[in-house]
């Protein structure tokens, strides 16, 4: 599904992601750990075309997407969250999700001079997407609600179903579970469970260990832009590398 | 009881008695000046519509906004005074140079982000500015450009008069607030408004930046072109300072007072201030002292302008009492019809 070979990204002198190769598997749940500073987040931002690589490939179901803009990137099929994600505060939930939908339309300045058919259709079919992907992160009945006054968890929530909207094939979701409590961390858990039985494919960036030990199919070990580990769960967590790499620099994996 | 009152104004049918009001104003007026001061509002109001377009929806902090607005009108004044050019000719002319104008520069400067693109964008209506005043040859320099064609007529119609001039500039006021209500509402509006919640997220949702921001500008700049090829028409005098970086911060105040980002923020806050601003002239100078706080006041316990908190109390309110699902998208005019309503008076 998603293949990465040798991706090497320097900023100035400092290797922030440093020749790794990996490949993420159609229809799984797959998981980058690391400590912090360990490459993650610019990992992320290397797949998903918001940084250029200094070298080395990625490939999207075999089409090279090394050097693509993110837009093109996005179009083709990669949702993505944020750790943190802004919104329009003061707009309803499905408000904000519209958008998402924009990606697969074409109406342009002159569709909405005329009101074109075009247009109509096209807006018809993005609040439809948006209702849609509301439904499947369960927040049908928060429609209505302004952004600003939804909880973390539902926040988390409308950026999945942002993520969503845009119909894509594989998703990348930074930290998640980040800032929420452990019972709505199970929920997030269990909506990502719900996205890869509905045929999408999973990357997450995730310290939450509890969970990610619990959900994943496979995963990444990243430490100073390098991978040190990969492979499952039960693997992972009984990698001597890994476990120093833990214990010897930071002790975040345990928050 | 306040809240009916607020769903009274947000009923779709507000909006026309609001046009009711406006194309009754010069009947109730108590002078010709009143009516000149609304038509002048009229004309920034529309500016200041291209403002929020590239501001309040798109959160690119323009700040040779109203370069562009001088660019206009010297459009107009340069082809009727200098070139013997028809009004309407001219309008077209200027239109089509701040859009073209709006794409080149905006080509350049949206390369830049946040701040980087407000103080290059401050820099480029302060050489606007420059260009007028220096480049005598052209714009006569500081001695501005006289006897500007008046839009021309038709039938009985003079727009020399200031009746007419007001129905004409509230035609353009009309047709500028319903387009950009549609651009808000349609997904292009929502392109705008994704990228002014983040450079990043947009771009994940697809969404090319530098095209939409640049549609976002040349709207924003051809507005502002509009609005001065008709205060060319209106005062038929320009001068360079109307391509002073001031009239940029005063737009900027009418839309945040108004509500930024809401479609009908840009009027009531044009409006609202013109005539506030007009009341207080008996103070001269001394008026900011009052005016100052005022502005202040509002900034702290209104930041979303008049609109922008009218419209989220609104919506918290009917969210609160279980009313289901509101439609907020549809904006209110409000304000303005109680605001015109006491200048009346």
């Amino acid at each position: 599904m998603l293949k990465v070979e040798h991706l090497t990204k320097m900023f100035g002198g400092l290797a922030a992601v440093n020749d790794v190769s990996v490949d993420f598997g159609a229809n799984q749940i797959n998981a980058i750990i690391g400590p912090n500073g360990a490459g993650k987040s610019t990992f992320f931002n290397l797949i998903s075309g918001m940084h250029q690589p200094t070298s080395g490939r990625i490939l999207l179901d075999g089409t090279d997407v090394t050097r693509m803009r993110c837009d093109h990137v996005a179009k083709l099929g990669v949702g993505r969250t944020f750790q943190t994600t802004n919104l329009f505060e003061t707009a309803t939930v499905l408000d904000n999700l519209i958008v998402g939908y924009r990606l697969r339309t074409q109406s342009g300045l002159w569709d909405v001079l005329i009101n074109s058919k075009r247009l109509q259709r096209e807006e018809k079919a993005a609040r439809e997407k948006a209702r849609e992907a509301l439904d499947f992160v369960g927040l049908t009945h928060a429609e209505n609600r302004y952004i600003a006054d939804c909880t973390q968890e539902e926040r988390k929530r409308v950026a999945f179903a942002l993520a969503l909207a845009t119909d894509p094939k594989i998703v990348l979701l930074d930290e998640p579970a980040a800032g929420v409590n452990p019972e709505e961390t199970e929920g997030l858990a269990e909506l990502m469970k719900k996205m890869v039985k509905n045929g999408l494919t999973v990357c997450l960036i995730e310290h939450k260990m509890d969970m990610i030990m619990g959900i994943a199919d496979k995963i990444m070990v990243l430490d100073h832009g390098e991978k040190i580990a990969e492979g499952t769960p039960e693997e992972v967590k009984n990698n001597p590398v890994v476990i120093e790499a833990y214990l010897g620099s930071d002790h975040d994996a345990a928050a | 009881m306040m809240f009916k009152l607020g769903a009274l104004l947000m009923h779709p049918a507000s909006k026309y008695v609001l046009l009711a009001l406006a194309l009754v104003f010069p009947a109730l007026a108590s002078n010709e000046y009143q009516v000149y001061v609304m038509a002048t509002a009229f004309i920034w109001a529309i500016a200041v519509y291209g403002f929020n377009v590239i501001t309040g929806f798109c959160g690119q902090l323009n700040l040779a906004h109203g370069g562009f607005f001088a660019i206009g009108a010297y459009t107009v004044a340069l082809l009727t005074s200098d070139a013997g050019w028809n009004f309407w000719p001219a309008f077209v002319a200027a239109l089509l140079l701040t859009a073209v104008l709006g794409l080149l520069v905006g080509a350049v400067s949206l390369r830049l982000k946040e701040h980087y693109f407000a103080i290059f964008t401050l820099c480029v209506g302060f050489i606007i500015y420059l260009l007028l005043d220096k480049w005598e040859e052209l714009t006569h320099g500081a001695l501005g450009v006289r006897n500007i064609a008046a839009p021309d007529g038709f039938g009985l119609v003079n727009f020399r008069e200031t009746m007419p001039l007001y129905y004409l500039v509230l035609f353009f006021l009309v047709f500028i607030i319903w387009f950009t209500s549609r651009i808000q509402k349609s997904l292009v509006g929502r392109t705008f408004v994704a990228i002014r919640n983040g450079d990043e997220l947009a771009e994940s949702l697809g969404i090319n930046l530098m095209k939409t921001k640049i549609v976002a500008f040349v709207i924003s700049t051809t507005y502002a072109g509009l609005a001065g090829a008709l205060y060319a028409g209106m005062i038929r005098f320009v001068g360079p300072e109307d391509g002073n970086v001031l009239h940029t911060f005063n737009m900027i105040m009418y839309m945040l007072v108004g509500g930024i980002g809401t479609l009908f923020g840009p009027l009531v806050g044009t409006v609202g201030i013109v005539w506030i601003t007009q009341s207080l002239q008996f103070l001269e100078e001394y008026r900011m002292i009052i005016f100052g706080p005022l502005l202040v006041v509002l900034v702290i316990f209104f930041p979303l302008g008049v609109c922008g908190s009218f419209l989220t109390w609104m919506h918290r309110k009917a969210q609160a009492l279980g009313l289901g699902p509101k439609k907020v998208q549809t904006e209110s005019k409000v304000k303005t019809s109680s605001q015109e309503a006491s200048n009346n008076a």
